[in-house]
């Protein structure tokens, strides 16, 4: 019988190696993992890269991983923020390497990851900064930067229902990155507010099928929701 | 003269976005547009973050972590309004799907090259975010910005000096003093606030404009 859920976050994140890259799902706060990056806080890997799409806010969550020392490499597409202290001190004391990418370059090249593409062009950052010593193609009359997939050892998301095989679903504007994480990543592990029976999931509502989740741990929601 | 202020930036801005328009509003200025947008008119607002059908601030109490707008505050949801995930997000922006994007800048350059994301200093941080995908990729890029530095300078430039986010992207640009659209030929006032001359705003923005024939 098929059963992906896992009894805690530690359980499902006991066999990260130091140096793993993850991507770690969540916009800001919303869609954080916040019970699996505290597990992964607490299990020590380190020498991590990590994939997000900020360098933490606060002192919570990613925040508190990379302000621990255990991030090697971000890549991100906005790491300075009001309250990204931990990242800043860090970037500045030459302790952490950024790898910054444009948000919508970042989604395709993780979608490009679980989608099996080698490579592909986008016309977003031609004649920037960030395509310096890329290579470019005129394609009719546009020109456009040669891209390469981000593939992660682990996705950490939240979700937030769950069924045994790991079908999906979200809430509001918490998926974000999961959906294309979930894919992009060789173990993808996933904290969800509810888990339920096989068939409970409306079959035509399922967004990430069970297919691209390997664990699932149920976590008592402590985030703040609108009645 | 009489310069506007932001809130009035944005409903000029705002008063030519078009019925059955899909939107994105940069952070910073350009989400002032927001609340300025005229009733009766059914305008779609996108969010970066897989949001289209964005709402107005929720009301106290009524917060939602789960919910949030590109610049990461408390959002609504309209009736109507749909989620998505980040690739399905940037593939409406790249693709050409959004009518208009509205961005705030540094500097635009006569040539319509747009500079908002980094001021290249040593010490600090870049970040990006959606912006380098939003001047590539809506079919219509406004940039809503002060006309001068706090120093004065004109930020209306013959070449950008910061850091470019994209090359030949502006379409048209709304200040607190006056609307001009960037042509092949260069930038051509649409429009100057009350009691300034085409004379003072050329003088003001030191690089050479255009008149536009039906320009005041």
């Amino acid at each position: 019988m098929m059963n992906k859920l896992v009894a805690s976050p530690e359980a499902a994140l006991a066999d990260v190696p130091n140096g793993a890259t993850i991507m770690i799902g969540g916009f800001g706060n919303a869609g954080m993992p916040s019970a699996l990056i505290d597990a992964l806080i607490a299990q020590g890997a380190r020498d991590l890269t990590i994939v997000n799409n900020n360098a933490g806010n606060a002192d919570a969550g990613l925040a508190a991983l990379i302000g621990a020392k255990r991030v090697r490499k971000i890549l991100c597409s906005f790491p300075r923020q009001a309250d990204s202290w931990h990242f800043d001190r860090l970037y500045r004391a030459g302790e952490i390497e950024l790898e910054l990418v444009p948000q919508g370059t970042l989604a395709e090249r993780i979608r490009a990851a679980g989608a099996g593409i080698g490579a592909f062009f986008t016309p977003t950052a031609y004649g920037t900064k960030l395509a310096e010593g890329k290579e470019t193609r005129r394609i009719g009359e546009r020109d456009y930067v040669l891209e390469y997939p981000i593939h992660a050892d682990y996705a950490i998301i939240k979700a937030d229902r769950a069924d045994r095989w790991g079908n999906l679903t979200y809430r509001l504007s918490a998926r974000n990155f999961a959906p294309i994480m979930a894919m992009a990543a060789q173990c993808t592990v996933v904290q969800v507010r509810e888990t339920v029976e096989l068939g409970a999931i409306d079959p035509e509502v399922v967004v990430t099928p069970g297919i691209f989740v390997k664990r699932v741990v149920k976590v008592a929601a402590t985030l703040k929701r609108a009645a | 003269m009489k310069k506007l202020d932001h809130k009035q930036i944005a409903a000029r801005v705002a008063r030519d976005i078009p019925e059955g328009a899909y939107v994105n509003l940069g952070i910073g200025l350009p989400t002032l547009v927001a609340d300025q947008l005229p009733k009766g008119r059914e305008i779609i607002l996108h969010s970066e973050n897989g949001v289209l059908g964005l709402g107005p601030k929720p009301l106290p109490g009524q917060e939602d972590d789960d919910m949030m707008n590109a610049g990461k505050e408390p959002a609504t949801l309209v009736t109507g309004g749909c989620f998505f995930h980040h690739a399905d997000s940037f593939a409406m922006i790249r693709g050409r799907h959004l009518d208009v994007a509205v961005l705030g800048a540094f500097q635009v350059s006569v040539a319509g090259d747009l500079a908002n994301w980094h001021t290249g200093g040593a010490d600090a941080i870049p970040a990006v975010g959606g912006a380098m995908d939003l001047a590539v990729g809506a079919k219509k890029v406004i940039v809503m910005m002060e006309h001068l530095t706090k120093k004065g300078e004109s930020k209306l430039v013959e070449r950008c000096t910061y850091p470019i986010t994209g090359a030949r992207c502006v379409n048209r640009v709304y200040t607190d003093l006056a609307v001009l659209d960037v042509k092949p030929d260069g930038l051509h006032v649409v429009e100057t606030v009350e009691g300034l001359s085409f004379e003072e705003l050329q003088r003001l923005s030191g690089v050479p404009l255009k008149r536009l024939a039906s320009a005041a």
